[in-house]
């Protein structure tokens, strides 16, 4: 019972993504794919939360961490180029 | 706490963050510009994968005494970065002139930053300068 509920929340989340995937594929303007994209990120984190349940292991759990690391880091430097035209602006000499 | 009390908390609270998963989702889906997408996508998304986290912490805190200090790690920097990110991307997406929707009233930016083709054009000028 308790692993079926697991599997058919994992089917849900990937409903998710799919959904999210959609708006990535049409969205209108830039940012839309953007914010598409980090809700994605964010979907994948409970996705690997339940399956590390499913599997009863530990061992994805750095996982989690870094892909919230990563999401974050991506979404900032997307951002940063939309609004300045680069991610990392050069000195001023 | 015996096995299946911990099976029926764990999966409602991981029902719930799915649920709220796939609430985020449709209004990503339906909500008609940038800004009330991301309205949906930070807040509800957030929230969702808060709870399923903690579900997965109680579930392998309970059941297996691993206490996982990555887990509460993740829900800290998940819960402090994710609203950052969303704020971010509206600003973005709002200086360099994407537009609101139609139905919307009131847009109190756009006496100080100047109107939608501005914005854009200012933004045009900004990439060429630095490209």
């Amino acid at each position: 019972m308790f692993d079926l509920i697991l599997l058919i929340s994992l089917l849900l989340i990937s409903f998710a993504i799919l959904v999210a995937l959609y708006r990535v594929y049409k969205g209108p303007s830039m940012p839309d794919r953007i914010i598409a994209l980090d809700s994605i990120g964010i979907n994948l984190i409970a996705l690997i939360a339940v399956f590390s349940i499913y599997m009863r292991s530990t061992a994805y759990l750095e996982a989690i961490l870094l892909l919230g690391i990563l999401a974050f880091i991506g979404t900032i430097a997307f951002s940063k180029f939309i609004e300045r035209g680069v991610a990392i602006e050069r000195k001023h000499d | 706490m015996n096995e299946s009390t911990i099976e029926v908390i764990v999966s409602i609270l991981v029902l719930i963050g799915v649920a709220l998963a796939l609430i985020s989702a449709f209004g990503l889906i339906r909500l008609p510009d940038v800004y009330t997408r991301s309205h949906a996508a930070t807040k509800s998304a957030t929230l969702g994968v808060l709870v399923t986290i903690i579900g997965a912490f109680l579930f392998f805190g309970l059941s297996e005494g691993v206490y996982s200090v990555r887990l509460i790690l993740g829900i800290v920097f998940v819960f402090l970065t994710a609203p950052v990110a969303g704020h971010l991307i509206c600003r973005a997406a709002y200086r360099s002139g994407v537009s609101l929707a139609e139905e919307s009233v009131q847009d109190d930016l756009e006496p100080i930053l100047g109107s939608e083709e501005e914005r854009r054009a200012k933004n045009k000028e900004r990439h060429h300068r630095s490209s």
